[in-house]
């Protein structure tokens, strides 16, 4: 609970404040984003924009779960990689068309989110980010010993294949706009639960669950919900992930992953809307830069991780929000 | 000589209920540092196994580059790696009491990646051979089974460590003041006893024990900069398991989830790997709060 009032976001009502003249900024700015992400596969490299496409939705869903109901997962990647494994191999060995090898990728990570998060949701805090760690680290053993899995080598030569047998995505153009479309629709997802009913009660538990209980709502039920909404958009980035590279490994489930979604989340700043997206396209973008230099990987994504926990907790959308006192914290 | 048991050659049975106990001993002494960590600062040490991965590094860079051999590295490498944490606690940790325990879980995998990204980018990923002590060469046919010295003398180790532990906490003047400082840090303080300097010991004295299993994981492991990682999840679960409530509790069950893993092994390899998280996700349905543990 302390870990929001903290870093200086606040839940209640000031989404409401919003005046008319910042929601009016905030569409221009929305409409500027969008037309600068149609735009950019002419400027930058498609393959680096769909990796942040893919890792912004992993994050945003993540953000889901610890910046509006206050639950930290530690095992995100188990959705994200089954879901990858899934799609790979539906879409190679069944021979499945790409939107529904996504579709079914995505649907395998809803389940895994109904099992794990009945499971998890049984402990709160510190234990529920220890509980969803070793559930992961159960998928990750799977899925080096499962056939279908293929161990070490996962499942390469993934074909793009043709969407809704029109678009051919092995069009560079195509298959980004095609990640931009998913992207879209999960953040769309992710917005319209943040701001419905649903979602005000979700901050209302991650405020003071116990108050929430009095208030008459099933606690558990809600936590649930949020659970699996939020492994089911990691597990649609991690089916249009294995489609853009072709390929599902065991990178995917490993805790690093898991870890790796914190830091994007926590790097852009927990419980805003912007924040999991600013994240993802720096880590990814640091990674790329740090994978041409001799500069130990782990070692440098460590640091940030430490110097964000100690002096930078609100992240950069959040850091922002303070800054400028933003009226509407959640977008 | 008996045939069979279950349809198991007793040397296999035996042979794996050895390796079993030899990995419940390297949970019991972690998930104990852990819990010790847990009790006093509210914080779930994701460092755990990169400590413990430091603490064989530290014994093996003492024999390779000092030519300082096994019976002076057990006491040297869990003082280095106990300074080592009292540093971080020192000036990282201690920042972060007054916020979400959470954030001390962040912290320390930060760290965790840091510590093992720096060994890596060292030493490499693959082991490094570390001698079995001549003292502890050789074996002893017991009749059902064959066991090595040094394996026995690892479950010894653990089980002096373990109890030892326990009694220091539990029935010494300073383990009172430590469960005292447990249950209520300001009254504590208000005594007279300096709070955080306890902190800093305990979460010292928790990575030292890490660093002692390292130590006594070298000659059966080898030394590797990734020894830590796997290990430490799988201690989260015994963690959650065993319930952070009791010291007992934890080396307890550490003890047995090795035993279980290893029987595993005989009658079902496949699910060798997963059998702790499938325990505790059935402990987890039936009594939340662990076994040991108590609803907080």
């Amino acid at each position: 609970m302390s870990l929001h009032s903290q870093s200086g976001i606040r839940a209640s009502g000031k989404a409401s404040q919003a005046s008319a003249a910042g929601s009016t900024l905030a569409r221009v700015g929305a409409l500027a984003v969008l037309v600068a992400l149609l735009a950019v596969p002419f400027l930058l490299y498609p393959v680096f924009l769909m990796k942040v496409l893919c890792f912004a939705l992993f994050a945003c869903a993540f953000n889901l779960l610890i910046g509006f109901g206050g639950l930290l997962s530690f095992g995100h990647a188990a959705f994200f990689g089954s879901a990858a494994y899934v799609t790979a191999h539906t879409v190679k060995v069944w021979g499945l068309s790409p939107e529904l090898g996504i579709l079914l990728g995505t649907a395998a990570s809803a389940f895994l989110g109904i099992l794990f998060g009945s499971i998890a949701i049984r402990r709160q805090g510190i234990y529920f980010a220890m509980i969803t760690l070793a559930l992961s680290q159960m998928v990750f053993f799977l899925a080096l010993q499962l056939p279908f899995t293929h161990g070490e080598d996962g499942i390469q030569a993934v074909p793009r294949g043709v969407l809704f047998g029109v678009f051919d995505l092995n069009n560079p153009l195509a298959m980004y706009y095609t990640v931009l479309g998913v992207f879209l629709i999960g953040f769309a997802i992710i917005w319209r639960t943040v701001h419905s009913p649903f979602g005000q009660v979700l901050k209302a538990i991650r405020e003071n669950e116990p108050r929430a209980i009095s208030l008459g709502y099933r606690t558990e039920r809600y936590k649930l919900m949020a659970f699996v909404l939020s492994a089911t958009l990691a597990g649609l980035a991690g089916g249009t992930k294995a489609i853009v590279f072709q390929l599902a490994t065991l990178t995917d489930v490993t805790w690093q992953m898991s870890g790796e979604v914190v830091l994007m989340t926590l790097l852009g700043g927990m419980g805003t809307l912007a924040g999991p997206v600013i994240g993802a396209a720096l880590v990814v973008t640091l990674e790329n830069y740090l994978a041409a230099t001799s500069l130990p990987v782990p070692v440098v994504i460590g640091c940030i991780f430490v110097a964000c926990v100690l002096v930078f907790r609100r992240g950069i959308a959040g850091e922002i929000q303070a800054r400028f006192g933003k009226q509407s914290r959640s977008g | 000589m008996i045939g069979t048991i279950f349809g198991i050659p007793p040397q296999a049975l035996f042979g794996q209920l050895l390796l079993g106990l030899i990995n419940g001993s390297f949970y019991a002494l972690l998930s104990l540092g852990l819990a010790v960590i847990f009790g006093m600062l509210n914080v779930i040490n994701f460092a755990h196994g990169a400590l413990y991965m430091m603490g064989a590094f530290v014994a093996w860079l003492l024999l390779t580059q000092l030519g300082i051999g096994y019976w002076w590295a057990l006491p040297l490498a869990p003082l280095v790696v106990g300074l080592f944490g009292a540093a971080l606690e020192k000036t990282l940790l201690s920042r972060l009491y007054k916020l979400d325990h959470l954030y001390g879980l962040l912290l320390t995998f930060g760290l965790a990646l840091i510590v093992e990204g720096a060994f890596r980018h060292q030493y490499g990923v693959s082991g490094q051979p570390y001698p079995i002590p001549d003292a502890l060469k050789g074996g002893q046919n017991l009749g059902f089974m064959f066991l090595p010295n040094y394996r026995g003398w690892v479950v010894v180790a653990s089980l002096i460590v373990c109890i030892s532990t326990w009694i220091a906490i539990e029935k010494t003047k300073l383990g009172a003041y430590l469960r005292a400082a447990t249950e209520n840090p300001v009254l504590v303080q208000a005594f007279g006893i300096n709070v955080p300097r306890m902190i800093t010991l305990t979460y010292a004295f928790g990575v030292a024990l890490a660093g002692l299993a390292g130590v006594l994981a070298a000659p059966i492991y080898q030394v590797s900069p990734l020894m830590g990682s796997n290990l430490i999840i799988v201690v989260f679960a015994v963690v959650v398991i065993g319930g952070m409530g009791s010291i007992l509790g934890a080396v307890l069950t550490g003890y047995g989830l090795g035993l279980l893993e290893g029987l595993t092994k005989v009658f079902y390899p496949e699910a060798s790997n997963i059998v702790v998280f499938v325990i505790m996700a059935v402990v987890l349905m039936i009594k939340p709060a662990g076994l040991f543990g108590r609803e907080r």
